[in-house]
């Protein structure tokens, strides 16, 4: 299937869950992370999971993130059925369309800033002068425009995890999925992040954050509370 | 755009494992003394077999040496005082080899009498070799001056000397080379020619020429010299009778040397009562060094192959420990977009680039080692591409082989897991 193609239909969604089942199996017990969600996500919306831990949100995040499969269900990404794919198509997907950003940043510590930014651009083949200048552009609009040869090491936190939405965006991704991306921040860093997230979901990206503050949760339009492994509720709507 | 990624490919590597200088350069220094004592026993064993070859190749491959030896009865019966023994290879012996045997092209021989020789008032104890025109052309020599024996100078009896280089520099010093007269023993011969010596050692193989030598016709060496000789040996006198030293055939063609040599010394056999003879075929023992060669290099090679094989293991044990290491990282480039091939060639590329440095660096030792080996034994050396490629060939196997494991285990990584790795 080739994934690199844009869709055919005009579609305003960009995911949507059918009935998705994950089930691990720890020892003779059966543990269901996911027992059977539906939920569609608009093209360009903002999104808050919350809910406490074991509720299944991480195994939501990772399904949403394709860096899982789901065990029964369907899952459609802009309008594709992506529930078959095999781990090198999605691992094309995730190079092409998807964007992390992770809690503790995640960044290859013996890299330079600029290595670590233009990492999706290394895989994705481009060349090395065409990378460096998208990795400068990227370090910019993050405000390090200084720092690209530094390594993770010499920065601070905000810093480092304004380099891996950097690193997030070098792909020009249709979706950023942010998993605590201000859990090891603090407080006035942490609504930095949030302001720079708010500033690309206005820019037309689609985010989808894991996180359990309500105060984080309220800078997304949307709230999806889960609890085993099921939809509770969902707070918002579009502004 | 391949090539370039390859290059940034290989550059990453190289960042990689500079960042554990000390761990990097100890895990290559098993492939460093591996590749190192390949090329340095491959160079040691070639210029050893080489040197050996070339000897050998000196005889002729396509020729048959005969020689006279004192035979063991012979040797113990002639300890009475001014006895007289007779032994060696004969005229007839010469005549009936070249009359009698159709793949026997051409023959010399060779009559040996150590005589002191003189020109004026400088002395010089000169092997003398009686033989005829042929042999100059089953041991050729590079003439230096004048020319060798001819036919004529053999029918007509003539005086006539060629030296050895050696010998001419000795005797003849500063005076016009070659048209002297030189006394040989009590008679006089002309030097009529000047040919090379040859340098080096044959080991237990005889060729009349590693001395200073004097070649004259064989009629004139048997009629001025005789075939009795006297020794003085510890206080005794020792007399021998021996017509001929040595006979030297030239077989037509390779296939028929062992052969025609088989079927002399049966004839020989036939015609001696002792055995005061011995024959020796170049080409046997060309094939025998070959051979020993060959079992040399597969013992060498053996030896090398386990170095290499330990090498290899430590370069995987330490890549297994680096894929631990890294997990979160390949977590990280997997989670981006990575796919698992693309993570083994990482692994794989940084494995070979590893075991191709310590290659490089193997063969800087391998190179040296033969070097201080020439430079303090004198022993022959001999580097040949192909010691230098093949080392250098299996050193970057060696990374492939032994890095697959690692880059294999390291593709297997679950990113969710690895993700969360600490």
């Amino acid at each position: 299937m080739d994934i690199s193609s844009p869709p055919l239909s005009e579609n305003h969604e960009i995911i949507r869950l059918e009935d998705a089942r994950k089930i691990y199996k720890m020892g003779m017990q059966e543990v269901r992370a996911l027992a059977g969600v539906n939920n569609t996500f608009a093209k360009g919306s903002f999104w808050a999971i919350m809910g406490p831990s074991g509720s299944g949100k991480s195994t939501m995040m990772n399904i949403l993130g394709c860096l899982d499969r789901l065990s029964s269900g369907r899952y459609y990404f802009d309008g594709r059925d992506i529930s078959t794919l095999n781990d090198d198509d999605l691992s094309e997907l995730r190079l092409r369309r998807i964007g992390f950003i992770f809690q503790s940043f995640n960044l290859i510590p013996q890299l330079t800033v600029q290595k670590n930014i233009e990492l999706p651009l290394y895989y994705l083949g481009w060349e090395a002068e065409r990378s460096a200048a998208r990795a400068l552009l990227l370090a910019e609009q993050v405000g390090l425009g200084e720092r690209l040869g530094h390594r993770p090491a010499e920065l601070s936190g905000g810093q480092m995890q304004r380099v891996a939405i950097a690193r997030s965006l070098a792909n020009d991704p249709q979706v950023i999925f942010a998993d605590e991306p201000t859990g090891n921040l603090d407080t006035k860093t942490g609504i930095q992040i949030l302001e720079l997230l708010q500033k690309l979901h206005q820019e037309g990206k689609t985010i989808i954050m894991v996180t359990h503050e309500p105060d984080i949760a309220a800078y997304a339009q949307y709230q999806m509370h889960m609890r085993d492994g099921l939809i509770e509720r969902i707070e918002g709507g579009p502004r | 755009m391949k090539q370039a990624k390859i290059i940034r490919n290989i550059a990453l590597g190289i960042e990689n494992l500079l960042l554990h200088k000390l761990r990097s350069f100890l895990t290559m220094l098993g492939i460093v003394f591996g590749v190192g004592s390949v090329v340095a026993m491959l160079s040691v064993g070639e210029g050893a077999s080489k040197e050996a070859l070339e000897q050998i190749r000196k005889l002729g491959s396509n020729n048959v040496i005969l020689s006279s030896i004192k035979s063991v009865e012979e040797e113990s019966t002639s300890s009475a005082r001014a006895h007289m023994s007779v032994y060696g290879l004969t005229y007839e012996d010469y005549r009936r080899i070249a009359e009698s045997f159709k793949d026997v092209q051409k023959a010399a021989p060779v009559k040996l009498v150590r005589k002191e020789s003189r020109l004026g008032e400088k002395l010089l104890e000169l092997r003398v070799v009686g033989t005829t025109p042929v042999w100059f052309e089953l041991v050729p020599r590079e003439i230096i001056a004048g020319r060798v024996l001819t036919e004529l100078d053999v029918d007509n009896q003539a005086p006539a000397a060629v030296l050895t280089e050696y010998g001419a520099r000795r005797l003849l010093a500063g005076e016009h080379t070659i048209g002297q007269t030189i006394r040989i023993g009590s008679n006089s011969f002309l030097v009529i020619g000047i040919v090379k010596s040859e340098s080096g050692q044959a080991g237990n193989i005889q060729i009349p020429d590693l001395e200073v030598d004097a070649y004259i016709p064989i009629e004139v060496a048997r009629k001025y010299f005789g075939d009795i000789q006297t020794r003085m040996t510890a206080g005794s006198r020792e007399r021998e009778q021996v017509e001929l030293h040595q006979i030297i055939l030239r077989i037509d063609s390779t296939e028929h040397v062992e052969p025609t040599a088989g079927a002399v010394e049966q004839m020989l056999n036939n015609f001696h009562k002792k055995k005061d003879y011995t024959i020796s075929v170049p080409l046997a023992l060309l094939k025998q060094a070959e051979a020993t060669k060959q079992r040399f290099n597969i013992v060498l090679g053996s030896i090398a192959g386990i170095s290499l094989l330990v090498g290899g293991i430590g370069i995987m044990n330490i890549m297994l420990a680096s894929v631990t290491e890294r997990t979160r990282e390949i977590g990280i480039r997997r989670a981006i977009g990575a796919k698992r091939k693309q993570i083994i060639y990482q692994f794989l590329i940084e494995t070979v680039v590893l075991s191709t440095t310590g290659g490089i660096i193997g063969l800087g030792v391998g190179v040296f080692i033969p070097f201080l080996i020439t430079i303090f034994s004198g022993m022959a050396t001999v580097l040949t591409l192909w010691g230098i490629l093949l080392p250098l060939l299996i050193s970057m196997l060696i990374g492939i082989l032994f890095g697959l494991y690692p880059a294999m285990h390291a593709a297997q990584v679950d990113p969710i897991v690895a993700l969360r790795h600490e």
